[in-house]
């Protein structure tokens, strides 16, 4: 009987509690949204765990002398951009427009410190998005490391990636996303990051491979992945993580996202497939390494488009893509530039074919003109993200080089990053009992 | 014949390796070991600085006709060392005399299978 009496007053408490909350809402704050929510967390986890996967992806190309010191790269961009992105990225991405909109600033961003209790029109909290985003930002700079493998020395590479992500990252970032970016306002589409993140990391990874010089000894001597086992699965965390990274992009949990979510799934297999028909056709043979570029190829490819493109778009954005990386990497090969992992052949020149080729596949509705309007948005993006990106990487490099250094003595790159930056070893237990 | 057997330190694999192609000494075996020697090599594990009990080494392995045998002993000694003066850990090379030596892929014995 007692029981039962607290039990009413608890229910009475609750009801209050409910209609005390439905009062606020009504005041004009929105709602949380559970849903959109508990999705937005999960985007958030999974677009966390592409960055391991990165770090395994490209851990497991370079030689055994370098794989933890490659995989430190992937993991240093967590640590640096994670604390960089709280204290003023988000701020600089997401704020209004300031010094005419070439980034945002809003000092309520500012070490996220007035955001404790925002709810976003989307139903979301906003520290949800701004977590959100900041994993964008982690993986950019981290994709860059590619093309420096082997050879950069880790205080340059940490310097290095702290002004990209402060001078290229977060301003496109605000061009292309934020609500008065110059580009979103002309109506670029940019779903999940193909401009913002792969053409600009692409491009800022060509020019540091041009900078930094090739590897001793490339093209001649011949320079074995270590393990291609851990690429493999680096591989799979990327296409699996990707669906937060693409259907998390549409910020709600609805139709956008389920309609995201389909064209990633296929673009990243008709990429997969397409590589390994034209491996197939062209050497007998169909490599595992081959295979996963094509995934690569086909997800970064559908990035930009994403929310945008009928499934029968992403089947062709995806086959085709891989198709350009493969003779992209080809003719990487015939120039003798050694950008290592391929991150501009992969990541630049897919993204680049995604966010133009998206044009041709739009489905009804989706854009915000003339197909020509749109392609020229689009174009001007891709270019600007590219010029961009790439002046401002060749001006940062020559800065970090100068006061810090970045490429490592010749010593130090023979014996191996491990052994010279990190004084450890990645597979010790190749060895009896070290 | 001699049969010459390096232990290096692994950051030098490269320096060595090349020396020796350099010096026309191209046919070498390498293998991964782990040894006790003079040197008090130290680790970072979690911050913690380690002294294993084993130090991995590399093991270089040549075959090769008497007339070959100093350029290649020279020519390790030039690229193993640390330092101009080396260092302790710098390893060791023993020579051994080689009864046989047969190509498989040809039979070719002695000289000739080198």
């Amino acid at each position: 009987m007692k029981k039962s009496k607290r039990a009413a007053i608890w229910a009475v408490f609750a009801t209050l509690m409910c209609l005390v909350g439905t009062v606020h809402a009504a005041d004009g704050s929105p709602e949380i949204d559970t849903g959109t929510t508990a999705w937005m967390l999960t985007s958030t986890t999974l677009v966390l765990l592409m960055v391991p996967g990165l770090a395994m992806f490209y851990g497991g190309l370079v030689r055994t002398k370098n794989v933890l010191g490659t995989m430190m790269h992937s993991f240093a961009a967590m640590a640096i951009i994670g604390v960089l992105w709280m204290v003023c990225g988000y701020s600089m991405a997401f704020g209004p427009n300031v010094l005419g909109g070439w980034c945002g600033w809003n000092p309520d961003y500012f070490m996220l410190k007035g955001i404790d209790t925002t709810i976003l029109d989307s139903g979301i909290p906003e520290y949800v998005f701004a977590m959100f985003q900041g994993k964008f930002a982690i993986i950019a700079p981290a994709l860059i490391a590619g093309a420096f493998a082997e050879r950069i020395k880790f205080r340059g590479y940490c310097i290095f990636i702290v002004l990209w992500s402060l001078l290229v990252y977060n301003p496109l970032c605000h061009w292309v996303w934020a609500s008065d970016g110059f580009l979103f306002k002309q109506g670029a589409i940019d779903f999940a990051g193909g401009t913002v993140i792969h053409i600009s990391a692409g491009s800022a990874a060509l020019v540091g491979a041009l900078y930094l010089g090739a590897r001793r000894g490339y093209p001649k001597t011949a320079m074995h992945p270590n393990n291609l086992v851990m690429t493999l699965v680096g591989a799979g965390f990327l296409w699996v993580g990707w669906f937060g990274f693409n259907a998390g992009s549409s910020v709600e949990s609805g139709l956008k996202t389920a309609q995201a979510l389909t064209a990633t799934q296929i673009a990243a297999a008709s990429g997969a497939l397409s590589w390994m028909i034209l491996e197939g056709l062209l050497h007998k043979k169909v490599s595992s390494l081959g295979f996963v570029s094509g995934v690569l190829a086909g997800l970064v490819s559908i990035t930009p488009a994403a929310g945008d493109v009928l499934p029968w778009g992403a089947l062709v954005l995806g086959a085709v893509g891989a198709v350009f990386c493969y003779y992209a990497i080809e003719l990487k090969n015939k120039l003798g530039y050694d950008d290592t992992l391929d991150v501009f052949g992969i990541h630049g020149v897919a993204a680049i074919w995604g966010a133009i080729g998206l044009v041709f596949f739009l489905r009804p509705g989706a854009g915000s003109g003339s197909f020509w309007g749109q392609l020229w948005v689009q174009t001007e993006g891709s270019i600007i993200s590219l010029v961009y990106s790439g002046v401002m990487t060749l001006i940062i490099l020559i800065v970090v080089d100068k006061f810090f250094g970045l490429r490592l003595s010749e010593a130090d790159e023979k014996a191996g990053m491990d052994h010279s930056l990190h004084s450890e070893r990645g597979y010790g237990m190749l060895n009896l009992n070290s | 014949m001699k049969l010459i057997t390096a232990i290096i330190q692994e950051d030098k694999l490269d320096d060595v390796r090349e020396a020796l192609i350099a010096a026309e000494i191209g046919r070498i075996t390498v293998t991964r070991v782990d040894g006790h020697g003079q040197q008090q090599t130290t680790e970072i594990y979690r911050g913690l600085v380690v002294v294993p009990n084993l130090i991995p080494k590399v093991e270089v392995k040549i075959a090769v006709n008497d007339a070959f045998v100093d350029t290649a002993v020279d020519t390790i000694l030039a690229a193993a060392r640390h330092g101009a003066d080396g260092k302790p850990g710098d390893g060791k090379i023993f020579i051994a005399p080689l009864e046989e030596c047969i190509r498989i892929s040809t039979g070719e014995r002695g000289g000739e299978g080198i």
